[in-house]
């Protein structure tokens, strides 16, 4: 039997200037699975990971995360529900400013009353999860791309989230570093039980870690489900994008 | 001619929308001062950064523009007027016009070009979003603290000017010009209102927070990658500039008039 609807777009609608990206998207994402949505560069996946998180408000439609309708979410509720939500974001977004530790410690100092000696201990174990456990007092910038991406996945789990959004997770890493960050994948959903939602058009890793994937194209999602139906289905638009042939 | 009024609505439609954008940013500043203590360490950061690392810079116009103003009173007033009134005079130039006026353009460039180029390079690159995401508000955690910083140490820096300009300006009358220190501050004590003083404060006050204001605001609606960045720090510097020149009309006619 399929899991609790975690996340779920009804009919939404979103425009960037009177240019629509999201017609009329209808998606839906069981609790304590990996869903990845597909579909190529500019089809309005990151727009949709941004409604998950209340960055972007659909302009017409319903988002519903965690039970909370995203258009009628007050703003201690959207907070609460925010503090439950990891991201990994495409370019990693550590702060700069930061050193690694900051950068993993930052939910805990804003939302905890943790003492720094707890709070280097949940760094710590975090950091040793994504195997980065002595980088604690480097910036950013002396990271290689890998690494930034195992420092912001580390700081996506430091609040112990109920669900992890990972928007792009292998853009710009080598076929060898994509594995490692799949591996990551597998090993923080084995261990946390959470959500996961993986934004891609990295095929290797969708069938690596999907239980469900949704192919987003021209707005909407044309096809959704486990990935073995998915890919049993036939559906022509998949079989493209799959081909690499899908514009 | 159809074209031209579309353009020019569209020119003002985008005016009001980006004035509303500022008032709705200014008005979440206002609801977030009651997480004060949260934002403490990034205030003091600020505080820091506004006002410390400006210092040298501060120290360096204001010695210049003490010295030419004393030069340039007397110039002007020599035949006309009493040695001691070159020491009244300068010292209600430098408190009510120049050291205001001269820090609220130079700061625009260096505090707020800074401020809107952080803030812009962090929001192309998803540090905003991170933070949005994290439960923690962009505007309380970067902006309030720029503002809170700028109308904080802009005034600090505006009494330490006031003493570097007057100081400079004196020496400068009495080496070049020959006036005597007691010439000076004979006119000094005789002009000399704290009532001035409290108007050039209440002044950098609101430059102060205005331009670490348009810095913020410029740098949170930044889009379009480097090129990005850069025009949200011009615009920053030219509109904060403009508005501190503009807000020292009507400051200076409400408050002396």
């Amino acid at each position: 039997m399929a899991n609790e609807t975690a996340i779920e777009f009804v009919e939404v609608f979103k425009s960037f200037e009177a240019q629509p990206v999201l017609k009329g998207l209808d998606l839906w994402v069981p609790q304590s699975e990996i869903t990845t949505i597909l579909g190529p560069s500019g089809c309005g996946k990151s727009v949709t990971l941004k409604h998950v998180i209340g960055i972007e408000r659909a302009d017409m439609g319903k988002v519903v995360v965690a039970g909370y309708d995203m258009e009628r979410i007050r703003h201690s509720e959207l907070i609460a529900l925010r503090k439950r939500i990891g991201v990994l974001f495409q370019s990693s977004a550590l702060f700069d400013s930061m050193t690694v530790k900051e950068n993993v410690a930052f939910g805990l100092r804003m939302h905890t009353r943790m003492t720094e000696e707890e709070i280097a201990e949940r760094v710590h174990v975090c950091l040793d999860a994504v195997r980065l456990a002595g980088t604690e007092a480097r910036m950013p910038v002396e990271l290689s791309g890998g690494m930034r991406k195992r420092a912001a996945l580390a700081r996506a789990i430091a609040m112990e989230p109920d669900f992890i959004l990972y928007d792009e997770p292998t853009t710009g890493l080598d076929p060898n570093t994509s594995s490692v960050v799949g591996d990551y994948i597998l090993k923080l959903q084995s261990e946390l039980n959470v959500t996961s939602v993986v934004v891609t058009h990295d095929m290797p890793l969708a069938r690596r870690v999907s239980d469900r994937v949704a192919l987003l194209y021209e707005g909407k999602a044309v096809v959704q489900g486990a990935m073995e139906d998915v890919e049993a289905s036939g559906n022509e638009i998949f079989e493209l994008f799959v081909q690499g042939r899908l514009g | 001619m159809s074209r031209l009024l579309a353009f020019l609505g569209g020119q003002l439609a985008a005016f009001f929308i980006q004035v509303f954008q500022m008032f709705c940013y200014g008005v979440q500043c206002v609801t977030e001062m009651r997480h004060l203590y949260l934002y403490r360490h990034q205030i003091i950061e600020q505080c820091y950064a506004v006002g410390v690392s400006s210092l040298p810079l501060v120290c360096l116009i204001s010695a210049f523009s003490g010295m030419a103003i004393a030069i340039q009173t007397a110039y002007q007033m020599e035949e006309y007027v009493p040695d001691y009134m070159v020491g009244a005079l300068m010292v209600r130039s430098v408190i009510l016009v120049l050291s205001p006026i001269l820090l609220g353009l130079v700061l625009a460039g260096r505090v707020g070009a800074g401020v809107a180029s952080e803030l812009g390079t962090m929001k192309v690159s998803e540090q905003v979003d991170a933070l949005a995401s994290m439960a923690v508000d962009p505007v309380g955690y970067l902006m309030l603290p720029r503002m809170l910083a700028g109308a904080i140490m802009v005034p600090i820096l505006v009494i330490y000017s006031f003493l570097v300009a007057i100081l400079c300006g004196f020496a400068m009358s009495m080496i070049k010009m020959a006036i005597t220190p007691t010439e000076l501050v004979k006119g000094m004590k005789l002009y000399f209102e704290v009532y001035d003083v409290f108007v050039g404060l209440v002044k950098s006050v609101v430059y102060g927070g205005l331009l670490t204001f348009m810095g913020s605001y410029k740098g949170l609606c930044t889009a379009g990658g480097a090129q990005g960045v850069g025009r949200a720090a011009t615009a920053a510097v030219v509109i904060s500039s403009a508005l501190v020149l503009i807000l020292d009309y009507f400051l200076t006619h409400a408050l002396l008039y």
